[in-house]
């Protein structure tokens, strides 16, 4: 039942959120929903799944059946931390119709809850779906300039790739020998070999697109760059997390076969991907932009790590789900703390951060060691782990994705000397410093950023089940 | 025959209601009445309650399918009437020669659902189109409404022409109009009763494509759904383009076996065209009315999908595409009336100053786009499992969802210019009750969405 109100609270404290104009009570209903998913994440932590299973559509056979194993639990952790933080770091913003703007942030987080609980292909797609929406209107009313082409590029891209997973749902659905829509019965799918490519081959293109890996990742850093920075902060820190979750959910266990076969391609464009990302990130002057690129070249590390198929590259990716979220939230949030105060974005006209704002710049410090995969960080813990698996997978391959870390650390580190080094510059001097309620939300992530990476165990606990599901037969 | 029958009377009590009733009130709730009365007498012969029993000769069957499209229809056409009642009222001066109208088009769509017989198959659809034309024409002192009148009319008598040459042929080959004659076998009869067969199939088939709005012959749609006063159209969009379905894929669930596997061909051509032109010329169309037109033809491209199999699948997704079309269409028309110009930037700003109207429209919109939570979701979820239960390759449903990505582009265009572009629509009056209305249909279509099955139900019991 408690599963349910993962749904539940955002939706309600959404609905509630309509009838609201008051920005304080906005802001008290926001983060009480917020902290209670927080808790109730907590508490699924240290609990036994317990399924919520209810009966949808009787006639396809379509249950509503919520599950959360290891990664799951780990993902719905790493969301209910994001949104609170968000909620309270971009409490000062100002916006027009801000309870909307709350309301639809909410129904973004029950769709996200959504897609990491379904256990059944039609729910999943639904809530696939449905995470999307929220996320156009937001980007389309509050974003930048270009904001209405740019989300209808992100939103026509991502409708695109789910329909055709929908078709890979249809084709394995009528394969399976119970005619049923559950991952259990989809893992026993009685597919030819043509049939289970083909079926691959649809999942993929949906996953790649959403986390997005090289060819399909067009839409992003204008996305990125054009949403209002609260949405940008969930689109990178949880719901590109929707891709690698789709994989290791779905496509690991349905189609061992065509995973294995088409490893090479993937982990090839993987790795395309990311020297990209990390070439063009070093020659960005916009900081949203440099965050973008960035994300891209970690989301592309951790889809290879997963295509190697194994256990410790696996393992990797799983902690760096958590990890990446945690580490690029924390960036996000300085970058908007810069943008809001100085009123630029651009690199060469910040400067001297350091003089000006010290806490600001040790913090940004502390992220950007954590984004280059610093040890202490946690970061390093699961890029270890990934580069290891790459390693025993083809050291050339692993070589070329080595390239990108000197890449990270050489924009990550360019970054940080231009904003917080230098001569205190005119936008820079004007900052007011972050207000409390962003620097303890920071300070929080940061303490995250470090425990982990000093103690990663209880990653490790929590997605041990997931491994063993995957790998142990 | 309840519905025939029924209906016919309900129309000719409509035609002479003017004479004693001038009210044009009492006269549209003489309407619902008549509606709600014609539903009941096919409620109750769908549950054999009452069953008028006339001896057709076996020109008409009634069966389980049938009636419950009856009944489907008959429950849409109660919306739409109680929905748009005011709006006809505006047209011209003679409400009730106008429900006169829809009970003959209604006896059209009964007969439709239930021949079994070619001949009736004719009658049926002459039934349906011509108070099409007065329809379409209603709005005399308009040079468009004319125009689309005569267009309509011209164009839908030379199909018809078409459509009895086919019958024709079918008649030389089989020698009877009867839908459950043993079939030709290809292989044992003589060649040129093959063909003839094969000819007259044809013909019937593009006579068919005609009604339905599919390309190539879709040319007359865009004008005659573009001219026609605003609330016809949208009849004519949704329970008579449904009607036209329900015949087609009565007439080829039997008869196509005959053309073997140039039906699989022929008709994969057509929906691919509809498709194409639908959606691709929907995209550059700066009327919303005439949006609609097209996005009508490109909605028929994905019911004609099922024709492509012949299980039950096929005519559940039939059904429950007409009904998520229906409820959508029905629901965007009965904005668009209230807008004083139909041009998308006309809607510029609708969601500042009406949110809950924004709102609506946006939902049906969805639901035409096929986005979960919708009943268009469900509607076109059913198409593609049927499509793909039916056997149809892999690159059908691949162009199925491209084509369903290019509608994106035009339904969303509204969705953008109501919410992010600044602006002030000009409409007409709207009061609490006709708003009420809409939330109905918005209810259903998030219902039918969530709870396809509801639809199912009544199918089998």
């Amino acid at each position: 039942m408690f599963l349910l109100l993962f749904l539940l609270i955002p939706i309600i404290a959404a609905f509630l959120l309509l009838f609201v104009k008051k920005a304080q009570t906005i802001q008290f209903i926001a983060m009480t929903s917020g902290l209670l998913s927080l808790l109730n994440a907590v508490y699924l932590l240290f609990n036994k799944t317990v399924n919520f299973d209810m009966p949808w559509l009787l006639i396809l056979n379509s249950r509503f059946l919520l599950q959360a194993d290891g990664v799951a639990k780990l993902l719905i952790l790493l969301t209910a931390i994001s949104f609170p933080a968000i909620f309270l770091a971009t409490s000062k913003n100002e916006r027009s119709q801000n309870n909307i703007f709350t309301a639809l942030m909410l129904f973004t987080q029950a769709g996200l809850m959504g897609v990491f609980l379904a256990g059944d292909a039609l729910l999943f797609y639904f809530f696939w779906e449905l995470a999307l929406i929220p996320v156009y209107f937001l980007c389309s009313i509050w974003g930048g300039e270009k904001r209405i082409a740019v989300t209808f590029k992100f939103f026509l891209y991502t409708f695109v790739g789910s329909l055709l997973m929908l078709i890979g749902i249809i084709l394995v659905y009528t394969n399976t020998p119970d005619h049923s829509f559950l991952i259990q019965s989809f893992t026993k799918a009685h597919l030819t070999t043509t049939q289970s490519v083909t079926a691959f081959a649809l999942f993929l293109i949906a996953f790649l697109i959403k986390m997005p890996i090289f060819p399909f990742h067009t839409w992003q850093p204008d996305a990125y760059e054009q949403s209002p920075t609260a949405v940008t902060m969930v689109l990178s820190a949880v719901m590109v997390k929707m891709g690698l979750y789709g994989v290791i959910r779905w496509l690991m266990p349905l189609f061992p076969a065509a995973f294995v076969a088409h490893e090479n391609l993937i982990i090839l464009l993987s790795i395309i991907g990311i020297l990209y990302a990390s070439l063009v990130a070093i020659r960005q002057d916009d900081l949203k932009k440099l965050i973008a690129y960035s994300s891209i070249a970690h989301i592309g590390l951790m889809n290879a790590a997963l295509f190697t198929h194994n256990q410790i590259g696996v393992q990797g990716a799983l902690i760096q789900l958590f990890s990446h979220g945690v580490n690029v939230l924390g960036l996000w949030i300085i970058a908007d703390v810069i943008e809001q105060q100085s009123g630029t974005r651009s690199m060469k006209a910040l400067g001297g951060l350091a003089k000006k704002q010290p806490t600001l710049a040790i913090l940004l410090v502390g992220f950007s060691f954590a984004n280059i995969a610093l040890p202490l960080t946690n970061a390093f813990v699961g890029e270890f782990l990934m580069f290891n698996s790459l390693f025993q997978f083809n050291p050339w391959i692993a070589a070329a994705a080595g390239v990108s870390v000197v890449l990270a650390a050489i924009y990550t580190l360019n970054m940080v000397q231009k904003v917080a080094y230098g001569e205190v510059s005119e936008a820079i001097s004007i900052m007011q410093g972050p207000n409390k309620n962003a620097q303890a939300v920071l300070i929080l992530l940061l303490v995250i950023v470090f425990l982990t990476g000093v103690y990663p165990q209880p990653l490790f606990d929590v997605t041990a089940d997931t491994l063993k599901q995957l790998f142990v037969k | 025959m309840n519905a025939i029958i029924v209906s016919t009377l309900l129309g000719v009590i409509m035609m002479f209601c003017s004479w004693v009733i001038k009210s044009a009130k009492t006269q549209r709730n003489i309407g619902l009445l008549g509606m709600l009365l014609l539903i009941l007498a096919n409620l109750a012969q769908l549950k054999g309650w009452w069953v008028i029993d006339i001896d057709t000769k076996g020109m008409l069957a009634f069966n389980q399918i049938g009636l419950f499209a009856n009944m489907t229809l008959f429950i849409l056409t109660f919306l739409y009437l109680w929905i748009n009642g005011e709006e006809i009222d505006k047209i011209g001066n003679h409400a009730a020669d106008y429900y006169a109208i829809f009970f003959f088009i209604l006896c059209g769509v009964g007969i439709l659902t239930s021949f079994d017989n070619l001949l009736m198959l004719f009658i049926g659809i002459e039934i349906l189109s011509i108070p099409l034309y007065i329809l379409t024409g209603a709005d005399k002192k308009n040079l468009l409404s004319n125009e689309a009148s005569l267009k309509y009319f011209l164009m839908g008598s030379f199909s018809t022409g078409i459509l009895l040459l086919g019958i024709t042929f079918i008649y030389g080959a089989n020698g009877s109009f009867h839908l459950s004659m043993p079939m030709i076998n290809a292989t044992t009869h003589k060649v040129d009763e093959h063909f003839l067969m094969s000819a007259g199939l044809i013909l019937l088939f593009a006579a068919m494509n005609f009604k339905v709005s599919a390309a190539p012959f879709h040319f007359w749609t865009p004008d005659v759904y573009d001219g026609a006063p605003t609330v016809f159209t949208s009849f004519m969009a949704t329970i008579v383009k449904a009607a036209g379905f329900i015949a087609f894929i009565k007439v080829f669930e039997t008869q196509r076996e005959a053309l073997g596997f140039t039906w699989v061909i022929i008709l994969t051509f057509v929906i691919v065209m509809t498709l194409f032109i639908g959606n691709i010329t929907a995209i550059f169309q700066r009327s919303v009315k005439r949006m609609l037109a097209y996005s009508s033809i490109a909605q028929a491209g994905f019911m004609l999908f099922a024709l492509y199999g012949k299980s039950i699948f096929n005519t559940e997704a039939l059904f429950l595409y007409i009904v998520a079309y229906s409820i959508a269409t029905i629901g965007l028309f009965a904005v668009l009336v209230k807008m004083k110009d139909y041009s998308f930037e006309s809607f510029n700003g609708l969601a500042k100053q009406n949110p809950g109207l924004a709102f609506l429209t946006t939902l049906f919109l969805f639901s035409l786009a096929g986005i979960p939570l919708t009943a268009g979701f469900f509607a076109k979820y059913y198409m593609l499992n049927a499509l793909f239960t039916a056997g149809a390759g892999l690159w059908l449903l691949v162009v199925a969802i491209v084509f369903a990505a290019c509608s994106i582009f035009y339904y969303f265009r509204l969705v953008q210019a109501m919410y992010f572009t600044p602006g002030t629509p000009s409409m007409y009056e709207m009061d609490k009750i006709y708003n009420i209305k809409l939330w109905v249909l918005a209810v259903l279509v998030i219902l039918f969405g969530l709870f396809p099955s509801l639809l199912f139900n009544y199918l089998y019991f």
